[in-house]
């Protein structure tokens, strides 16, 4: 946590935000690079809105965090307890997260992105990262979340005539009629 | 490590995302579009769209590619991956966390050590435990040997792809010796679930250093023959040296991990950069090459070996006494002699198989160097005993992308070198 503290502060003055924060916990929600930040674990945890989200991984690539490690989405339907989301963010049914990752300071964030369900739908990170464009795929296959501006935004794990997406918590488990079966063969 | 600045980096990335290297076909188009092909109108001559798997011998599992030839050139190649897609992800998320361990290493096969230790120490940050230091190097000892049985079966694969038939027996031959260890640990050669939440399933048998050291002893003599039979050949290099070529920029720019990105120059192991278990407290070389081709990454993962066998040594030393798994009651069921005197220790120990022990609410990302890169684990716990989200960020996954841009511009006969060199298992690229 120390060591992933220390790009905020460049990052802080560069920007003059106030983010020292020695502030009581509520009146604002605490920035880093220009976004809500909360920690858990010890993890630093970016809340980007959906416009913000391109820009700010943009920007964290010119301060080195120059590899997108993961991008994955999760499906927040029936989740039971508060959501740990800082001030001023509101929860949405998905979010797209992305681990950024800094091998100059060895240091790590994470993006958590809120996508409403009614407009699925997000910028693509192919241009900045191009390491994003199986993960895409795979988050529009299992969650239907549309990433705009991806080159190729097809399923990759599941075959193309498939319906649903089977990672939202509404897909319901069962089992398949299984293709082969009963099958005429020439034997 | 060659540290480099962020204008190669875009100039690598511009490279990337425009040079047409990735054929992006969906499969109906492609089955259109197969067989010979009118000229192009930028006069290229004839291309042809040609179909490899996902039923093929080197495509190591079910890996199809469709690529686009000019004459034995490619031109553009698109993997097609799914085939062995099991929803493993969503079964994650039915199982409780003890169970959790039974479904990831399922994933890769190859090192299955490896998930259930990413999977485990994901749990254990979350209910923020901490393991015992023999725990720990138990944990690590597995590790190690896991990597050493998955890098000599490419070994064996690398091997036979390239025509080296003979070394399709001899790396499964060296692997068996490191699996009956491992049998004798766990059970099981493969699929252990050895590494559970709070520490490992049992301690080490008795004896288990001589057995190691014995493994120890047999392995550098024929890692000598690998060397005599394949690293010196002229054969092998020709087949291997500048081929499947792939520049730092480029793999930082697709997220290659491990030897993949090692074999550019750019030394990153997690183990020494970002140590997790007690990588701080052994000394080891990362092993990074010179070319970024499938020579290096042949070459690093041989010498990754006997680092492998390095560390194992010095594990073998400095092996505290100890507990081997957490004593927090919350996760440990009681041993089980307190079974036989104790009602409350009964149902104890049957509540935490049945419901699982519940897990406080968060999300966390923990990161291992698997031999084949960086594997990840995200779960997003709801405080109940079962995953809300469980999300594998697999090595071979990321670095698949690499191949449309390792394989332009080369002949199809060395595709299969390329794919070998790769290492991918389908089992975590498709989960």
């Amino acid at each position: 946590m120390s060591e992933a503290e220390t790009p905020s502060k460049d990052e802080a003055s560069e920007e003059e935000i106030p983010e020292e924060s020695e502030i009581i916990e509520f009146p604002s929600p605490e920035l880093l690079h220009g976004v809500p930040v909360s920690h858990s674990r010890g993890q630093v945890v970016l809340h980007p809105s959906r416009d913000e989200y391109v820009a700010l991984v943009a920007s964290l690539r010119e301060i080195g965090y120059w590899i997108c490690v993961d991008l994955c989405g999760v499906d927040y339907l029936g989740f039971g307890p508060q959501r740990n989301l800082p001030a001023g963010i509101a929860e949405e049914r998905f979010e797209v997260v992305v681990g950024l990752l800094n091998h100059g300071e060895r240091s790590r964030v994470r993006l958590r992105v809120q996508v409403p369900e009614s407009e699925a739908m997000i910028s693509t990170l192919f241009h900045l990262h191009p390491s994003t464009e199986n993960p895409e795929r795979e988050v529009f296959d299992m969650f239907g979340i549309r990433f705009e501006g991806h080159p190729d935004m097809t399923r990759i794990l599941m075959p193309d005539e498939w319906i649903g997406h089977p990672l939202r918590k509404d897909y319901e488990l069962g089992s398949i009629p299984v293709q082969f079966k009963g099958a005429s063969t020439t034997r | 490590m060659t540290i480099t600045d962020l204008s190669t980096l875009d100039a690598a990335r511009t490279r990337l995302t425009s040079d047409g290297s990735v054929l992006r076909l969906s499969e109906t188009e492609a089955e259109q579009k197969s067989g010979y092909q009118a000229p192009t109108e930028e006069g290229l001559g004839e291309r042809m769209i040609m179909n490899m798997g996902p039923q093929h011998p080197s495509t190591h599992g079910v890996l199809r590619l469709i690529l686009e030839m000019d004459g034995e050139t490619i031109t553009r190649s698109k993997p097609v991956i799914g085939y062995l897609h099991t929803g493993m992800e969503k079964t994650g998320e039915e199982l409780t966390y003890l169970q959790g361990a039974t479904n990831v290493t399922r994933m890769d096969y190859a090192a299955p050590l490896f998930n259930e230790l990413v999977f485990s120490l994901a749990v254990e940050e979350l209910l923020g435990i901490e393991v015992p230091d023999r725990g720990q190097w138990i944990r690590m000892l597995m590790s190690e040997l896991n990597r050493m049985t998955s890098h000599l079966l490419f070994m064996a694969t690398n091997g036979m792809d390239l025509g080296a038939v003979g070394m399709m027996l001899y790396g499964w031959r060296e692997r068996e010796e490191v699996l009956r260890f491992f049998e004798t640990v766990t059970g099981l050669r493969m699929n252990h679930n050895y590494i559970r939440p709070g520490g490992v399933a049992a301690d080490l048998p008795g004896g288990w250093q001589a057995d190691l050291s014995a493994i120890l002893d047999i392995i550098p003599d024929r890692l000598a023959e690998f060397d005599l039979l394949m690293t010196g050949q002229p054969i092998w290099r020709e087949r291997l040296q500048g081929v499947g070529v792939l520049t730092a920029e480029e793999a930082l720019s697709l997220g290659a991990t491990g030897p993949l990105l090692r074999s550019t120059g750019y030394a990153w192991d997690l183990r020494r950069d970002q140590p997790y278990l007690k990588y701080d407290q052994v000394e080891f070389d990362v092993i990074a090459g010179t070319f970024g081709d499938c020579f290096d990454r042949y070459a690093i993962r041989l010498a990754e070996i006997r680092e492998s066998m390095h560390i194992v040594r010095q594990i073998i030393e400095k092996m505290p006494e100890g507990d081997y798994r957490s004593q927090d009651k919350k996760v440990t069921p009681p041993p089980r002699a307190r079974i036989d005197e104790s009602m409350e220790a009964l149902i104890h120990h049957f509540k935490i198989f049945t419901e699982g022990f519940k897990v406080p609410e968060g999300e966390v990302y923990v990161a291992v160097e698997s031999p084949r890169g960086e594997l990840g684990c995200y779960i997003v716990s709801d405080g109940s005993s079962h995953p809300f989200r469980m999300h594998i960020r697999g090595p071979s996954f990321v670095n698949l992308q690499t191949l449309p841009h390792l394989m332009k511009d080369a002949f199809l006969a060395d595709t299969v070198a390329i794919i070998s060199s790769v290492d991918p298992i389908m089992g975590e690229i498709d989960r």
